[in-house]
This record gives C-alpha cells, structure tokens and sequence, in this order.
C-alpha cells in the first residue's frame, strides 16, 4: 500500500481543499474505498449493493443512488453516473461532515442549505425541482417498507397527510381549484427548518481508525 | 394513595400490638410512619376497651372525643393539606412564582411553620431519613425516570456519565480535601475533625440534587440539551455518592484507607451502578410482561407500573445497589411497553397520578427542610460553614470547566461557555444531602451537628440564590429555551430517514458507530423483544404509523374540544385540502346531468358559503351521537374503516368534477349527486354494520338555497326536518333500507370522527343504558 500511497498525496492535497477532510482522514476513506471496490479504479452501484450491512436499511436504494446523483457532485448537467471514482465518492461524503464549532452564522447557513440540498435530491429522484405526492409517497413506503404489514393504503394517508401540512404551512391559501405540484427546494427548507440538520446531518469522521477495512 | 393507606394500616396495627393498658404513650422506634415526634405515637387500639372491664356503669358516651386513635393518620394528613395549600395560594399571588421559585417558598414556609410550633412549646418534627428515603424520594424519581426523554438522554450519555462520575469525585476530594486543609489551619476544635470526616462531608456536599435541579429548572424552561445534562447528571450521580458514603463512612473508624479499599470501592461503584440497573430493568420487563395480559382487567393496570417500579427501588436498597438508578431504569424500560399496551384512560392515570404524588412529595420536602432547620440541634462555626459554601461553589466551576474541555474534544455539538455557566450554576444541592447526614451517627462523628449546620446553609443557599437569580441569567445570557412546537409529521418522517441514512453511510464507510449500534439495537427490539412483550397487533407497528396514528387521535380530540363552538379548528387555517393535491385526472365522462358552467359556479359559492353555517351545526350535534361502549380494542378496527371510507370518497371525488372539497362533510345535496353518478363507491359500507351502533338520523342541515338544489336533484330526501332542529332526531336500529343505508353511509362517515372523539374523551353511556325508542334531545 505504500507506493500507491504515496503517490496519492498531492491528489489528497486538491481533496482536503475541496472537501475539508484531513490528510489522515482521506488516507482512511481512500483504503476504505479501495476495500469496496476490490481494488478497482472505480466504485459501481453493484460494489455497494453488494454489501451485506446495507441490506437492511430500508432506504438503500436511494442511499446508494445518492452516490451517483450527479447534483450532489457539483456537475451541471443532470443524470446519473454508472461509475464514480474516488474523488466523487469523498465529496458525497464531505455532506456528512460535521460543522467546525465556531463558525459564522452566514457559514452556518450554507451548511444547512447544503446538507437539506442532499437530502432534497434524494426524494426528488426526477430532477424535475420539485418533490410530488408520488415521490414522497415512495419515500414513506421505503420507510415502512421494512415491516411486511400495512402496506399501501396507510402509507398513502401517511403521505398525503405530510403533503397536506406542508401546503398548509407553506402556501397557506388556495383555492379548491388550484393545483399543489410539489415541494420545492424553498418550502423543503421552510418545513424543516426546527430539525438542525447541521447538527443532526453527520458522521463522526474522527473516528476513522475504527474502520473495519479488513472485514 | 394505596401507600398512605398502607402506612396507615400498618400503624395501627402495630399501634394496637402494644401491650394493653398502656394509657401513657411509649416511644415505638419500630413505626415507619409519620414524622417522628418523641413521645407522640400511636396509641393502642385496644386502650379504649380497657374501660369495659371495669364494672361501674356509666352515662352512655352520646359524643366522645378520642384524639389519639386517629393521631398519626391525622397528622400526616394534615401535612399533606398544608403543603397542598401552600402550594396553591404561590400561585394565586400575582407575580410572585415569575420572582422566586416555588421551592424557596416552600422552605420559608417550613420555617415559620417550624418557628411556629417551637414558640407554642412543641418540639417539631425533622425529616426523618427513613420516610425521606422510602416514600418520599420514590415517587419524584419514578416520575422523572418514566418521563424520561430517551433520544436526548442517550445521545448524551457519555457527557451525562463523565459529569456525574467524574464530576462527583473530583467536587468530593477537592472540597473534602481543601476542607481538611482549613480544618488543621483554624486549629482548636475544628483540628478534632480528620481526614476522613472531611471528605465524607465533601461526598455529600458534592451530589446535585435531582429534586432541587427539577423544582427549578421546571420553571425556567430551559432548552432540552442543558436540561438533560444537569438533571442526568443529577440522577446518575447516586451510584457514586452511594459507594463513597459507605466507603468513607465503614472505615472512618478505622481511619485509614489502603489501596485495596480504593479497589474494592471502585469495583463496589460498578456493582451498584450496574446492578441497579439490572434491577429495575427485571422489573421493568416484569411490569412490561404483565400489561401484555390485562386487557381485561384495565382498572388495575396503573397498579402494575407502581408497584413494579416501587419494589424495584426496594429490591436494590436491600442489596445496598442504586435504588434510584433501579427506579430510573425500571421506568425507563417499562414505558415503551406498556405505553401499547395499556387504554389511553390507564395511561392518563398513570401520568397524573405520577405528577400528584412527585408533587406532593416535592412540597412536604421542602416544607420539612424548613422545619427540620428550626429543630435540628446546630453548631455554628463560622470559617467551616463559610468555606464550605464558597468550596462547593469553586470546585463546581472548576470541575465543570475542567470536564467540558474534555468533553469537547468528542462531542459533536460542543457546549458553549454559556452551556458551561449553566450546567455549574444549575448544580443545587437538596434534601438528599440534608438527609444523608442526619443519618450519620453522632458517636462516630463528633462534628455531626456542624456539619449538618454546613450542609443546610449551602442547600439554602443553593436553592435561595442560585434558584432565584438563574431565571433572570437565563434571560440575561439568552440562553436557548425550549421549543414548544409540536412535532409534524414531515419532521418525525424526516427524523427516521436521517436515522437510517446516517446508518447506511455509516455502514458504507465501514464504521460502527452511534447509529449503527443503535440501528442494531432497534432491530432486535423489534424482531424478538416487542413480540414478547407486546400484545397483539400492536406489536409489529411500526414507530411511524403508531406516530400518525397518535397525531389522528389529538386532531379527534382536538375537533371536539372545539366543537359546539363557531371556530375552525386551528390546526387548518389554510383552505388548502386533499383535493388540492390529488394529481389532476384527466376530465371523464360525467354520469351527472350535464350542467351549465354557470350552475356549476353557482352550486359552487352556495356549497361555500354553506359550509360554514353546516360545520356549525354538525358540530353541535356531537354530542347527541350515541355509541353503545366500544371495547377499546376496536379503535384500531374503527380508524381503519374510517380511513377506508375517507380513501373511498376520495376516490369518488376524483371521478366527478364537482370540486367539493373533502374534509368538511358535504351537504346531502352532493352526496346524493355523487351517489347517482357512481353509486359502487359506498359498496364498502357492509363493514360498519357489524358493530352495534345507535345511529342518530341527523336533521338535514338545509339551507333555504341549497333546499331548492335538492328539489332539482332528486327525491330520495328523507323528511325534510328544517321546521325543527331538534324534532328530526330519532333512534334507528342498525338494519335499514338501502336507500337510507346510503344516506346513512355519508353521515356515518362523518360520524366515524365523532364516534372515535367520544371514544377517546368519554366511553358514552352503555347501551343497555339507553332507552332505544326515546327521542334524544339536545
């Protein structure tokens, strides 16, 4: 490993700029991502649907799908990859890193819309900006989806429910005629705004030692 | 108030087991009871009787007067109303509870009470250790350990341990240590006071109280992270002050420590701590056990979780382990499973009779704090007690600080030195301290009384000056205050999609850590812990649905709460409903007569400008709705058929395009139109004969405009009852005709609501109650 690693320092070096991940702390995720992809150059959806931990997360699909969403790296045009190298794979992790402890309130804040960003683009799995009923109603089945009773219907009124408070609490008034397309990015921000996910959104990253590369 | 009844009986059992004749009172250091007022016990039972073996006949006694019969019940009892009382005339006083704590009242009551007393010449009782620590202690503890906030409590576990173990040891050697520095500086009698007795006075003056921190910290609502970690730390600090105690307390005769003594303490601190929890974690899986069978006998299931919880705390007292850590986890464990178990009517008596007992237990604290100052015998030294007071405060700071900077280096959220401010100036010592040295024998310590002079004036000062002027610090310092906001249901979806995507990144990068284990542990919660403890179906629900379903509840409740009234529920000021959602379908062909725009339009505002005064009306017929007692099992039945009914309308509705919006119930005149253009929609309707309802036939709520709709529609109207409000309401028996079953379809949907709010906030009268053929009304 050593060849290859040092090698890999000047690139580390673009990284923790990019990303804000310390030298060791890439030097960890890179061995990490090399012990997923079995050595390979690059990291395909069958690496990770492979793995046996993730199998019962009940959000798999589109955990996994985040990682080749191309919004989340920062590229303009819309789509998905079918394979991501290393760089990409840290910067959909840099979304989990916890916010340095003092840091100004505007920074802060970008934080936030940043990490509710990642989240939105998880449900919006169209790319169309906005979340539809049927898009959130998939998100409430997935979660549900690890219990084999209650299938459809309570997860319909489930979702339907959330929809409707947050047309309520967003737009407020509207006619019996009009139509609610969706959330959009600025009511999704407006709703959640009491969870702080800039505090709640992340990873211990210090810990990295305890990585389990060898399992 | 199974205990006091218990103490009572008890009492005078033992009372009457003392031997016959005895006319005078005798000490009884064997009563539990009461406050221990020398020479002011029970007196036999049997002392009346002695007079009947006498033979000179007396006056028959119309009117006696026996005092001492019922003296220890009636005390007691008049204690509690004192408190009570008191309790109730702070909060008459204006402004007074916004300025001092309730607890600070409390003690200056106590003192004049004690004071009082003393001048009438009685000698007033103290806050004997024994009633402190069995009743009184217990149930402030099962309240705080039931309601427990998990999530908080567990994210913070680490910070909560580090402060209370670590915390607690450093404040004990540090001012027990320093102490002994002064104690040998002053010279003369306080030279007598060794090392020994010094640190055993630093372990009790170091312990925060969890009744002081609660009584206060409940009134000035800070937010929930300082909250959790003061009062955690507060309860867990038990374990440490246990082993210390015994430790320096056992060997204080003896007079010196060895090494294997520290050992042997630090091995003693895990069993305690660890077998408490073991403890009233049994317990709570007990408790848990049984509720699972009591479906049938749900008046005694409040029982259950008292009594459990109770010998919890007992249990680990026996083996000298951690009885409040016991109560803790015993409450803590017990609640998500029982909480499925019991009725919601078990639940809201749990709750309250919880909040009655800590409460009351919580004011006789103070009072006799106060009262227990006036009569405790006091020694007063002015540099032990002076730097007594000014050591716990600086040890505190220090520790506090010290800790944090540790801490920080692993928390996420790091705390502020605003937190740090708080967190060491939220450390108010309590009767636990005060109760803890009284217990202390006068012949092992000489200096007894001045440490209990000590102890007493750094509690007050505590509660009085830090309990007084946080409130207006917090204000000051700005410090977050809790967040009354309910929880939506977008937040609690939100909530679970971050645990799982927080695990699943987690998994990717390979490391286990806080979410992973705790992924883990839910999993088995569910797989094999849940299914044996709770009953029936509830068992595989799961968080989100049982979620949903509690918020449907309070909405019920809250619709009719409101009802009878002219207001919309506030939970919808928004005009927004499901039909604004619905994805347009494209426009079918109407079954309908084909109607002009314009009618549409018009049957549009009238629909409008009806609903208001149709609400109104509906509503004030809620309580009129009569429902034979639901089992309480058959909610789950009745939300779920409600749901089917609402779904079938929706659906309905989406086929026709007179836009109605759905929630507010539509007047016949629509249903009748829906009916004729799609009637299989009400096929559903089979399901809701099965239970035995009464169905009341509502009078139409017609008005003059929308009357002349209906004409044009159809005749399937039942009698027009516009004449009278109150005249069209008449019993139908469940089997009706097929026409009026439709009919009876739409109004029992709205019904379904009702039914279920009568469920929930009264059982309604039984059916054999009800006379069927009476007319109701209103």
């Amino acid at each position: 490993m050593g060849a290859s690693q040092s090698g890999r320092v000047p690139e580390f070096q673009d990284l923790t700029d990019k990303t804000g991940f310390s030298i060791e702390q890439l030097k960890n995720l890179h061995n990490r991502f090399v012990y997923l992809t079995q050595d390979e150059d690059t990291l395909r959806r069958e690496h990770l649907e492979n793995m046996s931990d993730l199998a019962l997360n009940p959000i798999r699909r589109q955990i996994i799908e985040a990682f080749f969403d191309s919004r989340n790296l920062g590229q303009k045009e819309k789509g998905c990859l079918q394979e991501i190298g290393f760089e990409e794979f840290v910067t959909v992790l840099a979304f989990f890193k916890p916010p340095k402890p003092h840091i100004a309130e505007e920074e802060r804040k970008t934080i936030k819309k940043e990490k509710l960003r990642f989240l939105f683009n998880m449900h919006d799995t169209d790319n169309d900006g906005v979340i539809t009923l049927d898009e959130y109603r998939r998100v409430v089945e997935e979660l549900l989806s690890s219990t084999e009773t209650l299938g459809a219907e309570t997860a319909k009124a489930i979702s339907d429910a959330a929809m409707l408070e947050v047309a309520s609490e967003t737009v407020g008034q509207m006619g019996p005629d009009e139509f609610y397309e969706g959330i959009t990015f600025e009511q999704f921000m407006q709703i959640l705004k009491d969870i702080e996910i800039e505090t709640k959104m992340n990873v211990h990253f210090w810990n990295l030692e305890t990585m389990h590369c060898g399992k | 108030m199974e205990m006091k009844m218990f103490i009572v009986v008890l009492g005078l059992l033992v009372g009457s087991l003392m031997p016959i004749g005895g006319a005078a009172s005798s000490p009884d250091t064997n009563t539990n009871h009461g406050m221990s007022e020398p020479g002011h016990h029970g007196l036999p039972k049997h002392g009346g009787e002695g007079n009947h073996t006498s033979n000179v006949k007396k006056i028959f006694p119309v009117l006696s007067f026996d005092y001492d019969h019922v003296r220890v019940p009636f005390e007691i009892s008049l204690w509690v109303l004192l408190a009570s009382l008191m309790k109730l005339g702070f909060h008459l006083i204006p402004r007074l509870p916004s300025i001092v704590p309730e607890s600070c009242l409390l003690i200056v009551v106590g003192l004049l009470v004690g004071g009082l007393i003393k001048v009438v010449g009685e000698v007033p009782p103290t806050l004997d250790s024994n009633v402190f620590f069995l009743y009184l202690l217990p149930p402030i503890i099962l309240d705080a350990g039931y309601f427990l906030p998990i999530r908080p409590f567990t994210e913070n576990l680490g910070t909560i341990l580090m402060f209370a173990v670590v915390g607690t040891l450093w404040n004990a050697f540090f001012v027990g240590g320093l102490l002994y520095g002064v104690c040998q500086l002053a010279g003369d009698d306080l030279a007598l006071v060794d090392l020994l007795s010094c640190l055993l006075f630093g372990t009790i003056i170091s312990a925060v109280d969890p009744v002081a921190v609660l009584a206060v910290f409940e009134e000035i609502h800070i937010n929930e992270l300082l909250h959790i970690l003061v009062f955690g730390e507060s309860l867990l600090n038990d374990a440490v002050t246990v082993v210390l105690y015994h430790l320096f307390e056992e060997y204080q005769s003896v007079g010196t420590i060895t090494v294997t003594d520290v050992f042997l303490g630090v091995v003693c601190f895990l069993v305690v701590s660890l077998g408490g929890i073991v403890v009233g974690a049994i317990y709570g899986i007990l408790a848990a056990f049984t509720s699972r069978f009591t479906s049938h006998t749900r008046v005694i299931e409040p029982l259950f979780v008292f009594v459990y919880s109770y010998m919890a705390y007992l249990s680990a007292e026996v083996f000298h382990l951690s009885g409040i850590m016991a109560l803790i986890a015993c409450g803590a464990v017990t609640r998500p499973y029982v909480e499925a178990n019991i009725s919601h009517k078990s639940h809201t008596t749990i709750k309250y009779f919880l909040k009655m007992w800590s409460s009351v237990s919580d004011t006789l604290i103070f009072i006799f704090l106060g009262v227990s100052t006036v009569a405790g015998k006091h020694h007063w030294n002015w540099t032990f007690v002076i730097m007594s007071v000014i050591l716990s405060l600086v040890a505190r700071v220090l520790g506090v600080v010290g800790l944090t900077f540790v801490i920080n280096k692993f928390r996420i959220v790091k705390l502020t030195t605003k937190d740090q401010f708080i967190v060491a100036y939220g450390g108010l010592r309590g009767a636990i301290a005060f109760s803890l040295v009284y217990l202390l024998n006068s012949d092992q310590f000489p200096m007894r009384n001045m440490f209990l002079t000590a102890i007493i004036t750094v509690i007050f000062f505590t509660v009085f000056v830090q309990g007084m002027t946080i409130r207006p610090l917090v204000d000051l310092l700005a410090v977050k205050k809790k967040q009354e906001t309910k929880r939506s249901i977008n937040e609690e979806i939100h909530t679970q999609f971050l645990d799982h995507l927080l695990t699943g990144i987690e998994d990717i990068c390979g490391h286990y850590g806080h979410h992973h284990w705790k992924d883990k542990l839910n999993r088995f919660n569910k797989k094999y812990i849940k299914k044996c403890l709770i009953a029936g179906e509830r068992s595989k629900e799961p968080q989100l649905i049982a979620f949903y379903h509690k918020m449907e509840m309070k909405q019920a409740i809250e619709l009719v709460e409101s009802g009878g009234g002219s207001k919309l529920p506030s939970a919808m000021p928004s005009t927004i409903s499901m039909q604004n959602i619905q994805p347009k379908k494209t426009p079918q062909d109407r079954a309908l007569p084909q109607l002009s725009k314009s009618r549409e339009e018009e049957i549009r505002k009238i629909l409008r400008t009806n609903l208001q005064r149709t609400r109104q009306r509906l509503r004030s017929y809620n309580r009129h709705t009569l429902v034979a007692d639901p089992f309480e099992d058959g909610w789950n039945d009745l939300i779920k058929r409600k749901r089917m009914i609402e779904l079938e309308k929706k659906i309905s509705l989406m086929n026709n395009h007179l836009t109605v919006p759905a929630p507010p119930p539509d007047s016949p005149t629509i249903t009748r139109a829906r009916l004729a253009s799609d009637p299989q929609a009400w096929g559903i309707k089979a399901g809701t004969e099965s239970i035995p309802t009464i169905k009341v036939d509502l009078a139409s709520p017609q008005t003059p405009e929308s009357g002349n709709m209906r004409d044009g529609f159809g005749s399937k109207a039942s009698q027009p009852k516009e004449s009278k409000e109150d005249g069209g309401l008449v019993m139908k028996a469940p089997s009706l005709a097929k026409e009026s079953k439709d009919k009876m379809a739409y109004e029992d949907d709205d019904k379904e609501p009702q039914r279920l709010m009568r469920c929930l906030s009264d059982p309604g009268p039984a059916a054999d109650e009800e006379d069927e053929d009476e007319p109701f009304l209103p």
